[in-house]
């Protein structure tokens, strides 16, 4: 048994505040942290692996050098060994270029039984890379996993959708994206992040995957970011204090009552 | 890229139905097709022949239904497979789905099989018109900044979308379209579906509700979110929570806002004790009318807010349930 994780290095949003008047976030170029869902599926496979007798997992990431970070995060959380793509050739990369570079990874990696990655990454929220690395190597996708169950060689999984729970059943090698739901990770003890950080992390580039640079990278993503701008974020606030509060609910009502919803 | 032409949306479906998300992307799907002066059509997989009339009057040109009957919905996989190969067919400028968990899941696979262009999440369509390109606009970042982006050179140009993000397409029963049946021989793949089961804890779906009430840790205690349950039951409204009120256990994960959990854009939401991190702004801002409460007028959620009110949400909840009671009653 073999479980591969896609982790994703992401800037930390958790803590972060905003700045009012432009909109954006106010945060410090080393605030990065692994992609919290990453932090599920990685529990999810030590989980499984501890079922398992014999299961490997292999932590799988493509960013700058930086994100040997997130891989030895997922080495002190119980993943086996990490493996980073990084390069320039792979900079600029949409979801279809990252999960052609994932998916020749993978194959790299075979054989193996179980992909599992966060639903989506808090940076991008796309989603979209899980389901199109396993349209590449043809495994069947759940996505929005909540619940795993490993029966004798069958997975039986539930997924949470817009007014409740899915369950299906698929026989690996499948892909499956996790849900926050799914488990509860716990940080690593200290010692195992120690050890964590004398792992090494081989990184593979274009030519590690017999891949061309124009099939990576910007140069083989299909899509382009052509403007970039700020949402209206700060509205026109009605404030009311403390004392205002019967004036204040008087003008909700109002508002519940013109927009039809009462 | 010559050769391809028409805007193709793909129907959601519930239970066998069409879910009436469709009629939004009926809406956007007419006006992409409008401003490029061609098709419409609609893709319904595995739905009884019931709803399609009412696509035409909707906005279809052309409704194609596969495999009626003989394929279900849910599970990803062949739906992505029959999608693809009718769009080899077909040859679409413009594919659109609802940006929801099977949108989201099924249109991924077929722009990897159709190696193409996809942006998830759209708020906003449109065509360029130089170009005649698909401009695709979607909140990025955790929704602080927005990004609009085009697939220049690889067709068809797929995209989903947030519902609600647009109303219902009118309906015109004057309108006429062609309705073609197809049936492709189904790749039953390694997934079986076994079965539903309803969230008990939502009586209103939170991604569709018109309202959204929702309690954060200045709720206090458990006793103090059913403040905020008892406020969305006199509004007919969905009840919403944040991260730490799930983490607490006051509500299940099903009702999470926020970058974690869901994204919702009713017509009015309400934050009750929600200091408003951008974890949970970014799964609520682009609600119509926000409404925050909360003790500290300083708190973030107040930036996002319409109308903000400063106090103790646990004594201005329960008061504005009497209210709301008392204006149902008067009518």
């Amino acid at each position: 048994m073999h479980i591969v994780v896609l982790v994703k290095q992401v800037p930390a949003t958790d803590n972060v505040r905003l700045d009012p008047e432009k909109g954006i976030m106010i945060r410090g170029a080393k605030d990065n942290i692994i992609n919290p869902l990453d932090e599920n599926a990685v529990a999810e496979a030590v989980r499984i692996k501890a079922l398992l007798p014999e299961a490997t997992v292999t932590a799988l990431a493509m960013g700058p050098e930086a994100a040997r970070e997130v891989l030895r995060e997922a080495a002190a959380r119980g993943a086996d060994r990490g493996v980073l793509l990084s390069g320039r050739a792979y900079a600029g990369a949409d979801t279809i270029a990252t999960s052609r570079a994932l998916a020749a990874a993978i194959k790299k990696l075979s054989p193996v039984d179980l992909v599992l990655a966060g639903e989506r990454a808090t940076d991008g929220e796309t989603g979209q890379t899980g389901p199109m690395v396993a349209a590449r190597l043809d495994m069947p996708v759940v996505t929005y996993v909540r619940k795993v169950d490993w029966q004798d060689g069958v997975l039986q999984v539930e997924r949470i959708v817009e007014d409740g729970y899915e369950q299906v059943e698929v026989t690996p090698p499948a892909l499956l994206t996790v849900v926050k739901d799914i488990n509860k990770p716990r940080p690593p003890s200290l010692k195992r992040r120690l050890k964590a950080l004398k792992m090494e992390v081989p990184v593979w580039g274009p030519e590690d995957l017999a891949l061309a640079a124009n099939e990576l990278g910007l140069k083989g993503s299909p899509t382009r970011v052509v403007k970039v701008f700020s949402p209206r974020l700060v509205r026109q606030t009605r404030m009311f204090g403390e004392n205002e509060t019967t004036s204040a609910i008087d003008e909700l009502l109002r508002q519940l009552t013109a927009r039809n919803v009462v | 890229m010559a050769g391809h032409d028409g805007v193709m949306i793909l129907a959601e479906q519930k239970n066998g139905r069409i879910h009436p998300v469709t009629h939004e992307l009926l809406h956007r799907g007419r006006q992409l097709a409008d401003a490029l002066h061609t098709e419409l059509s609609c893709v319904v997989i595995g739905a009884g022949r019931d709803d399609l009339q009412e696509l035409i009057y909707r906005g279809a040109d052309r409704v194609y239904l596969l495999n009626p009957g003989t394929m279900s919905f849910f599970l990803a996989g062949p739906v992505a497979g029959a999608l693809t190969r009718l769009i080899r067919e077909e040859r679409p400028a413009v594919v659109v789905a609802a940006a929801t968990t099977s949108g989201r899941t099924v249109v991924p696979l077929a722009a990897a099989r159709l190696e193409t262009g996809l942006t998830a999440d759209c708020t906003e369509l449109s065509i360029e018109p130089e170009s005649k390109l698909l401009l695709q606009t979607r909140p990025a970042i955790g929704g602080n900044v927005m990004a609009t982006i085009k697939t220049p050179f690889s067709r068809p140009q797929m995209a989903t979308v947030r519902p609600h993000s647009m109303p219902p397409a009118p309906r015109d029963t004057s309108r006429h379209g062609e309705i073609i049946e197809k049936s492709y021989p189904i790749l039953s793949g390694p997934e079986k579906f076994l079965g539903f089961i309803k969230d008990e804890t939502q009586e209103v779906n939170l991604q569709e509700a018109d309202v959204v009430v929702t309690g954060g840790r200045g709720m206090k205690s458990p006793a103090g979110f059913k403040l905020v349950e008892e406020l969305a039951g006199v509004l007919g409204a969905g009840v919403g929570a944040t991260r730490a009120v799930v983490e607490l256990g006051w509500a299940p994960y099903s009702h999470q806002i926020g970058l974690s959990g869901k994204t919702v854009a009713p017509k009015v939401y309400i934050a009750a004790g929600v200091s408003g991190q951008i974890q949970h702004l970014a799964g609520m801002q682009t609600a119509e009318y926000i409404v925050a409460i909360n003790e500290d007028p300083e708190a973030m959620i107040f930036k996002v807010a319409d109308l903000g009110l400063v106090g103790d949400a646990l004594q201005i909840v329960p008061r504005l349930t009497a209210e709301v009671k008392k204006l149902k009653e008067a009518r």
